[in-house]
């Protein structure tokens, strides 16, 4: 079992999201972070382009078993980025996973995911 | 006594004389200024301040209930496009505050042209003419002019919540523009020009007194046209579409309430009975609306949701709003729940029919609209149709009366769907009016604005 973290650019969380579903990834979980990255993060503020120092973006956690990781993560790096890709599409972190548990069955390890 | 002396007191009593001649004079001299200006003003009108105070608020209530409506339809589309939506009302704001003085009062109030298609004078462009107005109703007619127009900047604004989500916004900018010069300044003038047909149509004309035809049914038939001609929202119905904040949704509604005083009691145009009566019909139809739906909830799901009284509110307001000048607070009762019960059938039959009116412009100030339109005539105050019946030479019913409100109501409904749809084209074929699925993805915040609504509030 992986964890997969993912962080995305917020307007690509909807191409992602959608992408994850067709590829039958659905068990996801969303939070709005902000961060640092390689990016400045440019907003228009009364006509002056602006780049707060803390970047928002948006952070994927997906549990998966193994044989899930490549497509999970080839669905992510094809919906996440703008064409060709810019600096600040975001990064993928894949770490494994000791132990899942299901609340409601008590279920223990990959058929809990 | 010395000659000296005799002298001394002549001239003392010559002064004194004079002085009370001065001061008398001095007494006199405003009273003689003030008959020398009546008489100089003597075919003009006196602004009453009592009247401009009231009509100078209501002003101002009413343009409160653009950021009112900005907030509530805000509230209630997706957080990716909160900006996206609140833009449309600030957009109607500026754009059309500055179309109406430069040509959309004119088109509006000026004498009819074009066999009084529109009106036009061209002392009303800039407003240039009316510097020293003051017109038969007392007050300054810079006030009515732009009473008036806060009217013309919330119609277009509210038909932005049928395609909320996915339209661009310089497309959005000319089709309002477009729309205030084609659909709303004729509707506007046939309905409240004094010169409009629809004003002197049957006995005593059609009545609207504040809006329905104008403002609601014109924007609501819009609405449904744009809604329809541009499609569903990627993923409607199927995916659920959340609020993204439904306590700013609540704030909007009440600045909305707040807001319809002047709405209302203002297009009374005065400071007195009409405007007392306006005021408490929109009080009680307000209530009345919201209190049916809250009912209606409560039978069909077990729970009032907020959304649902901000929803009955609306309703309520937009049925009496045609009506405010000639039902009592019974007919405010009848009007508020039926509009409720009308409003939320018309709501539930567009999730069976499946366009997507995505915030219910059309369900809401349409369907509102025409029922408070064509049901307030069974509860026009008795006097008011006696003055009809004397204006009519002899009799007037209430089925008469039905028959021009029926008229001033399918006028509206169907010239403002035939233009609407030439403009929706006319817009989607030159700047695109529908944004890419990739834009709407995104949302109109970032793909539109370059902002996001709630993003700036970062952690440090």
């Amino acid at each position: 079992m992986k964890l997969i973290t993912a962080i995305i650019r917020p307007d690509r969380l909807d191409h992602v999201r959608e992408a994850l579903i067709q590829a039958d990834i659905t068990r996801i979980t969303v939070s709005r972070v902000t961060g640092h990255g390689r990016q400045e993060d440019i907003d228009i503020y009364r006509g002056q382009k602006i780049a707060p120092n803390l970047i928002p973006k948006i952070r994927l956690d997906i549990a998966v078993n193994d044989e899930f990781v490549d497509i999970t993560v080839d669905t992510i790096i094809n919906a996440a980025s703008h064409g060709e890709g810019e600096i600040g599409a975001g990064k993928i972190f894949i770490t494994p996973l000791e132990e899942c548990i299901r609340i409601r069955t008590k279920e223990r390890g990959g058929k809990a995911i | 006594m010395s000659l000296s002396l005799k002298i001394k007191v002549h001239i003392i009593t010559i002064i004194l004389v004079m002085r009370k001649i001065f001061l008398t004079a001095l007494l006199f001299l405003p009273a003689v200024l003030l008959f020398q200006s009546t008489a100089w003003a003597a075919d003009a009108v006196a602004s009453d301040s009592g009247i401009t105070s009231w009509m100078l608020t209501s002003t101002a209530l009413v343009l409160l209930m653009v950021p009112g409506l900005a907030m509530f339809y805000g509230g209630l589309v997706r957080t990716k496009n909160v900006i996206g939506t609140m833009m449309h009302s600030f957009a109607a704001m500026v754009i059309i505050g500055v179309l109406w003085p430069l040509v959309g009062y004119s088109l509006s109030f000026g004498p009819g042209i074009l066999g009084g298609f529109v009106g036009w004078n061209d002392n009303y462009f800039m407003l240039q003419g009316i510097d020293e107005t003051i017109m038969p109703t007392h007050i300054p007619e810079y006030v009515f002019a732009m009473f008036q127009g806060k009217f013309a900047i919330i119609t277009p604004a509210l038909i932005a919540g049928a395609f909320a989500e996915r339209v661009n916004f310089k497309g959005y900018a000319l089709f309002i523009a477009l729309w205030c010069i084609l659909v709303y300044s004729p509707i506007c003038h046939w309905v409240w020009a004094a010169d409009g047909f629809l004003f002197n149509l049957g006995a005593a004309g059609a009545i609207d007194f504040a809006g329905g035809t104008v403002v609601h049914i014109s924007s609501g038939v819009t609405a449904l046209v744009a809604a329809l001609y541009l499609g569903k929202r990627r993923g409607y119905p199927k995916n659920v579409m959340h609020p993204n904040n439904l306590v700013m949704t609540l704030i909007g509604a009440g600045l909305l309430w707040v807001g319809w005083f002047g709405f209302n009691a203002g297009s009374a145009i005065a400071s007195d009975l009409a405007t007392a009566r306006a005021l408490t019909v929109t009080q009680v139809a307000a209530a009345a609306g919201a209190f049916t739906w809250m009912i209606i909830e409560m039978f069909q799901h077990g729970k009032a949701t907020s959304l649902g009284v901000a929803s009955g509110i609306l309703a309520g307001l937009v049925a009496i709003t045609p009506a405010a000048g000639v039902v009592q607070p019974s007919g405010a009762f009848a009007l508020g729940a039926l509009a409720a019960i009308f409003c939320y059938s018309a709501i539930l039959l567009k999730s069976k029919l499946g366009y997507d009116d995505s915030l219910d412009a059309f369900g809401v100030h349409g369907v509102g609209g025409i029922v408070g339109a064509l049901a307030l005539v069974f509860f026009i105050r008795p006097s008011w149709m006696a003055d009809a019946a004397v204006k009519a030479g002899g009799s007037w019913t209430l089925w008469q009366q039905l028959g021009v409100q029926a008229a001033a109501v399918g006028v509206t409904i169907v010239y403002a769907a035939v233009i609407s749809l030439i403009l929706l084209v006319l817009v989607e074929k030159t700047i695109g009016l529908r944004i890419s699925e990739d834009d709407e993805m995104s949302g109109l915040d970032h793909s539109m604005h370059g902002e996001h609504g709630y993003g700036l509030i970062n952690l440090n």
